[in-house]
């Protein structure tokens, strides 16, 4: 530890005012990165401290992606398994096989995703942001497990310099980078992030894992539903067995890496929540939303559309809508800003998710597009609430004046009378 | 009117310095619908310079006569006579080409480079200028739709002009064309690029 130090203080004048200096900024970002940083402010004067900054905020959220995220480790290798037709599950090489099925994708994310930020901030002479650590872990786990790598640095790279970079950077984004980048891949190659061959992995890793026939296939809960040929589907994961609504809460179902078990999501949920990072707001009327349409799509059910035979609870668990309420929705830089904003932005979250969900077969899930689309509209809605407020004052002023008017005039006239 | 500027300008300003599409952000509806393939937006990009260079020549000719307050009207009759005959060599002679391009050799008449060159420049210049004006905006246009059709066409299909271009090998590597290029909002995107990189190379464009 002490050599690095030592090995940072030598390099540092070539960044500062040396031959490196268009650098400095990526020194000072591994720098703070390696170390703490030696000059902070003294004890004099006045100095306003938050220990709150984006970097913790940054941190909270990843440590709330956790559970999320270990449990998809485990899910994914029990998919296989299953696929295999194993018959005893040995938790730790497992554990092993979702990490290794993970590691490649998390690690490009990181690659391309920090590069481009880095190369920017040397562009504009900023400090390095934080802004993409959330993004590079929650991209591959709202991503099916078997999506080519060059894929995702593809998708990476468009969502960070399209969505982020030419709108300022971390902070100035109007839409959801993550889901830009899903939402990319969706359109620019729908073979590989739809269907019944991507979502369970077939492969053995590096020795690890079993072996699975050849051609197989098994398609999502919702991919089932949105092929399904009129009626109530009898849904079944891997290996033919029905799937009930316990599977789908504690997350035994085919499905991208991190959104299946809706119980690892509400341990994410309580964490942003008790740390205040997330508004409960968003994610309650997203979730009133989604059972609000639900419910009048069951009502209404049709054999024309399948979806509309799940009943308005399954729809929270099943696919990606949990993860992009607790995950997506909440992210405060493309969320509504204002309180009653925040309530609209929600539940209309919830209920176009539903309705592209059950009314559109050709989109099994309409999470991604719902989300993206009401960060389009944010602003909007922060607009129209901010506009109502001003003519609600505006209103108030103007009875307020009148009613001193009208007393005013009435002592006059009192006054009047007695003199 | 107008101050005197060379015929050089006016012919050569609309490909770069004065673009009707990435500089005057103009007739950005066909770009988005006729670049998908690059055989279809190099038909659309040589009518609009016919249209536009003939349009032009014609109302600067009959520029004195018009009156001012239908002025809009016969420009639009002249645009629509030529627009019609394009539309009928394209149908007799490149019928493939004209069913792709459908009603968008039509919409020509609607495209606003059209109508503002004419507004702007032949109602106050002479003919031959007019022409240039014409053929150089034209030109601009069509350059634009050609560079974004190839990015659109290489990405999006693989091919140019309806060869093979990225060979088979790559798609053996699991190389994938990418569906996206193909859907209209690419070409919005593409062309954004194109104005970032002029804009970045000529700093006098450059908005504060």
């Amino acid at each position: 530890m002490k050599s690095l130090r030592k090995f940072m203080d030598r390099i540092k004048p070539a960044f500062y005012g040396g031959k490196l200096s268009s650098l400095r900024s990526v020194y000072d970002g591994f720098d703070t990165f390696l170390f703490t940083p030696r000059d902070t402010s003294g004890p004099v004067g006045v100095q306003v401290h938050d220990s709150m900054d984006s970097k913790r905020t940054m941190t909270i959220v990843i440590v709330a992606l956790m559970p999320c995220f270990f449990f998809g480790m485990y899910n994914t290798a029990y998919q296989h398994w299953l696929a295999a037709g194993a018959i005893e599950f040995p938790f730790w090489e497992m554990m092993l096989y979702g990490l290794l099925a993970i590691l490649p994708m998390v690690l490009t994310t990181y690659i391309v995703g920090l590069g481009i930020e880095f190369i920017c901030a040397q562009l504009r002479h900023e400090e390095i942001q934080e802004g993409f650590l959330v993004t590079g872990i929650i991209l591959p786990m709202i991503l099916p497990i078997e999506t080519p790598l060059w894929m995702v640095a593809v998708a990476t790279a468009f969502a960070v310099i399209f969505a982020k970079e030419v709108f300022g950077g971390t902070g100035y984004n109007i839409v959801n980078v993550a889901l830009t980048a899903r939402a990319f891949l969706f359109f620019a190659y729908p073979a590989k992030m739809s269907g019944d061959h991507v979502f369970v992995a077939t492969q053995p890793i590096l020795g690890v894992g079993p072996t699975v026939p050849d051609g197989f296939t098994c398609a999502t809960p919702l991919g089932q539903i949105a092929t399904a040929q009129g009626g109530d589907v009898a849904l079944t994961g891997v290996g033919d067995h029905a799937i009930t609504a316990a599977d789908a809460f504690w997350g035994f179902i085919p499905g991208s890496f991190g959104e299946t078990s809706t119980f690892c999501i509400l341990i994410g949920a309580a964490i942003l929540l008790l740390t205040r990072i997330a508004d409960w707001r968003i994610i309650v009327s997203v979730v009133a939303g989604a059972l609000c349409m639900g419910w009048i799509a069951n009502v209404f059910e049709t054999p024309t559309y399948p979806g509309s035979y799940l009943n308005p609870a399954d729809q929270l668990l099943f696919g990606g809508l949990a993860f992009a309420a607790v995950f997506m929705a909440t992210d405060p830089v493309t969320a509504a800003r204002t309180r009653t904003g925040k309530w609209i932005y929600g539940f209309l979250i919830g209920i176009i998710a539903v309705l592209i969900r059950v009314y559109n077969t050709g989109y099994p899930e309409g999470a991604m597009l719902a989300v993206l689309l009401m960060n389009v509209f944010a602003p909007l809605i922060d607009w129209c609430v901010v506009q109502a407020n001003v003519r609600r004052r505006e209103r108030r002023l103007v009875a307020a004046e009148n009613a001193l008017d009208a007393t005013e005039d009435k002592i006059e006239a009192e006054e009047g009378r007695a003199s | 009117m107008s101050e005197k500027i060379s015929n050089s300008k006016v012919l050569f300003n609309p490909l770069s310095k004065d673009n009707p599409v990435i500089v005057q952000i103009l007739g950005i509806c066909s770009a988005l619908a006729v670049t998908a393939k690059l055989e279809p937006a190099i038909v659309m990009g040589l009518s609009v310079v016919a249209v536009l260079a003939f349009a032009c020549v014609i109302v600067s000719l009959i520029r004195k006569t018009i009156p001012t307050s239908v002025r809009i009207i016969v420009q639009l009759v002249v645009v629509a006579g030529l627009v019609v005959i394009v539309n009928q060599l394209l149908m007799a002679y490149a019928y493939d080409v004209s069913k792709q391009l459908s009603v968008f050799i039509g919409l020509i008449i609607t495209n606003c480079i059209l109508m503002g060159r004419l507004e702007a420049f032949a109602m106050g210049n002479k003919p031959w200028p007019a022409f240039l004006d014409g053929v150089g905006n034209g030109l601009g246009y069509a350059i634009i739709l050609v560079i974004v059709a190839f990015f659109r066409e290489l990405l999006g299909s693989g091919t140019l002009l309806g060869y093979q271009v990225v060979p088979q090998c790559f798609y053996d590597a699991g190389y994938a064309n990418n569906g996206l290029m193909i859907l209209p909002p690419m070409a919005l995107i593409v062309v954004s690029c194109i104005i970032w990189v002029h804009r970045s190379r000529n700093k006098d464009l450059q908005e504060s």
